[in-house]
């Protein structure tokens, strides 16, 4: 392969990765906090439609976006109240939100199918989108790409390497540590759920803006939440690592159609499967994990040290509920 | 509560620039309005009821079994198995009782693995379900487009059609199944017995209420998690294979048809119970098969039907919290 042909099919990897690693990272940062938000799918259908109709209706692509982004975190701030306020289960509260915005999608985006409407347009960064191979593969894309680079690296030093990060992992492992540290933890959880939430919004903008330009039932966005949701475990709750797996994933989607070409029997769609048995694997890895230092007394052998590594652990406190007593 | 939920329906319909009452009237009568739309709504009625059957059972272990939809379609990938296996066969009967067997034990071994990655594996019920749905979707196109496709091209329109006398026999005039409603209403009865008055439906609740009393008082919970998802799968199976057998008689990628997902709403509207599960599943199929006609007569999305569907369930959501709320303040 030529460099060129190379260079545009890393670049179309990064492009493709955008919504998934915007949603990955908001999912991260929910929970983080201790919060499951399982209405991603949900979630990012309904704020695509929402951002494709404002962008439509104001020609203003950046009025589109802020309305991708509230709509999801709308849809967060229901996850929160519902579970956090009124004690309810995140999972079915989170399930429930996940199938009605999906129809609220459809249903209000009908009028809207198959119009062509605003779409945003390349933003090479200067001087740096030159350099050969380096440019064409990530400087040479639409505004809200680099922002989904930017998340990455934010969140990651957000996280690991600032005091609000470190009450948010706080929060997470043990909100009522944390409560009794001083930290209002229902607060915080509602906050970075809507935070959370924002992030997914702008996920579903961006592919109704950008990725899959446009409105339909279905959009091409369908079953994105549900991988977002895998790769948060697959990137072991690490803003870096689920970046990574979502790269990986659209770096399989791009090569699918290559895939296509050893095996004419086997349909793209089943590629699409591939990051769920790597969740459910990496779920066993960390458990393994676990009960191997546990074993030991604290002390891993090596092979548990790996998978340790490898598979980072969840936030103690996800999906339980907090009571401040 | 049904008076909200006519408030929101209208409210929504007036967003979208839609006569409400004609909206209505055509939920109404594509649903119930003749006795051909009211064997349609059963023929709905039939796989959701069985797949809400055996949610109950997982619920009252206290496990949320979302890997009902890939449970459904292990069951339907089974049975598909048997009958290709069968076709050739001269009696038809025999084939169809294993189809249904092996259909219910596909969907049991399917739950059954999901219980097992939970068990031995500590991988949560939703994440394991939920990647098994998605493997189970995988290899059902695997299968359509590969070693069970069509003679000539393989399409997204499923495997080729069963020889008709593979297929559930209906009533004369209307397609209706009499044994597959027979079936259902056998399996609810015994759910409901299974639940109520037996050893293993004590042990099940007394799990899901608190694991570890449970457990000091001898009984074995990680057994009966295994136990109770193999049921819940089992139902999901035959589920599965009344959609094969009864509706489309071929494996077609939405096999599915998502009632393994309704299911789950309307085992939470029916407050984790099996008792009011079967009107609220008639009355959500009444909704799907009504808003069939929507797009046709009022240029609708049929998601209308989900849209309600899912008001209601939050709107119970929403009153359980109050009522936890206004208790725990009493408490307090």
């Amino acid at each position: 392969m030529s460099e060129l042909n190379l260079a545009i099919l890393l670049g179309s990897v990064v492009a493709g990765a955008a919504p998934i690693v915007l949603a990955a990272v908001g999912e991260n940062i929910t929970e983080k906090s201790g919060v499951i938000n399982l209405s991603l799918d949900g979630s990012i259908l309904l704020s695509a439609m929402v951002a494709f109709l404002i962008a439509y209706e104001t020609q203003s692509l950046s009025i589109g976006f802020l309305g991708g982004a509230a709509a999801g975190g709308l849809v967060a701030s229901l996850v929160g109240v519902f579970s956090i306020y009124l004690k309810q289960s995140q999972v079915a509260v989170g399930f429930v939100l996940t199938l009605t915005a999906r129809d609220l999608a459809y249903f209000f985006g009908n009028p809207y199918s198959r119009l062509y409407g605003p779409q945003v347009s390349p933003w090479p960064i200067p001087v740096l989108h030159k350099i050969p191979l380096l440019g064409p593969i990530f400087f040479h894309h639409a505004g809200i790409i680099y922002l989904s680079m930017f998340m990455i690296v934010f969140w990651w030093w957000y996280m690991y390497k600032t005091p609000a990060g470190l009450r948010l992992r706080a929060v997470g492992e043990s909100p009522e540590a944390a409560y009794a540290k001083g930290t209002d933890s229902r607060v915080l959880q509602v906050g970075y759920t809507i935070l959370g939430g924002l992030l997914v919004g702008l996920a579903g903008a961006t592919f109704s803006l950008c990725t899959k330009p446009g409105w339909g039932h279905p959009q091409g966005a369908e079953g994105t939440g549900w991988i977002s949701l895998a790769i948060v475990i697959f990137g072991g709750w690490h803003p870096v690592r689920v970046a990574f797996g979502a790269y990986l994933f659209s770096f399989l989607q791009v090569m699918g159609i290559q895939f296509q070409g050893l095996w004419p029997s086997v349909p793209a769609q089943v590629f699409q499967v591939a990051p769920f048995p790597l969740m459910i694997f990496t779920l066993v890895l960390m458990y393994a994990a676990q009960q191997g230092s546990a074993e030991a007394g604290g002390r891993r052998s090596w092979p548990h040290r790996i998978a340790a590594r490898l598979s980072g652990s969840a936030p103690a406190a996800l999906g339980r509920s907090f009571r401040p007593e | 509560m049904i008076a909200g939920i006519v408030a929101l329906s209208t409210l929504i319909l007036f967003a979208a620039k839609a006569p409400p009452m004609a909206a209505f009237r055509h939920l109404f009568m594509g649903s119930v309005g003749s006795w051909l739309k009211i064997s349609q709504v059963l023929m709905g009625w039939i796989p959701l009821t069985l797949c809400a059957c055996g949610l109950v059972f997982s619920f009252r272990v206290g496990l949320w079994n979302i890997g009902v939809e890939g449970q459904v379609v292990a069951g339907a990938i089974t049975a598909t198995a048997i009958l290709r296996l069968g076709a050739e066969s001269s009696m038809p009967g025999t084939i169809l009782v294993i189809a249904f067997l092996g259909g219910m034990l596909g969907g049991s071994l399917w739950a059954a693995l999901a219980g097992f990655l939970k068990v031995k594996g500590g991988v949560n019920e939703i994440f394991g379900g939920l990647g098994l749905n998605f493997v189970a979707q995988g290899i059902t196109l695997w299968l359509i487009f590969g070693p069970w496709k069509r003679p000539g091209v393989a399409s997204m329109s499923g495997t080729e059609l069963f020889p008709p006398s593979l297929w559930l026999p209906t009533l004369h005039t209307l397609r209706l199944s009499p044994v597959g409603l027979a079936l259902t209403c056998a399996v609810l009865i015994g759910a409901a017995w299974v639940l109520s008055r037996t050893r293993l439906g004590l042990a099940l609740k007394g799990i899901g209420n608190n694991p570890r009393a449970a457990y000091l008082h001898g009984l074995k919970p990680n057994r009966y998690i295994i136990v109770a998802m193999g049921l819940a799968g089992g139902c999901a199976g035959l589920a599965g294979t009344f959609q094969v057998v009864g509706v489309y008689h071929r494996l077609i990628p939405a096999i599915s048809s998502n009632y393994g997902y309704l299911a789950l709403l309307v085992v939470m509207l029916a407050n984790y119970r099996i008792g009011a599960a079967p009107a609220i599943a008639f009355f959500f199929v009444c909704l799907n098969v009504g808003s069939i006609q929507l797009p046709m007569m009022l240029q609708l999305d049929s998601s209308l039907s989900g849209i309600i569907q899912g008001s209601l369930v939050l709107g119970a959501l929403l009153l359980y919290g109050y009522r936890r709320r206004r208790q725990g303040g009493e408490k307090v």
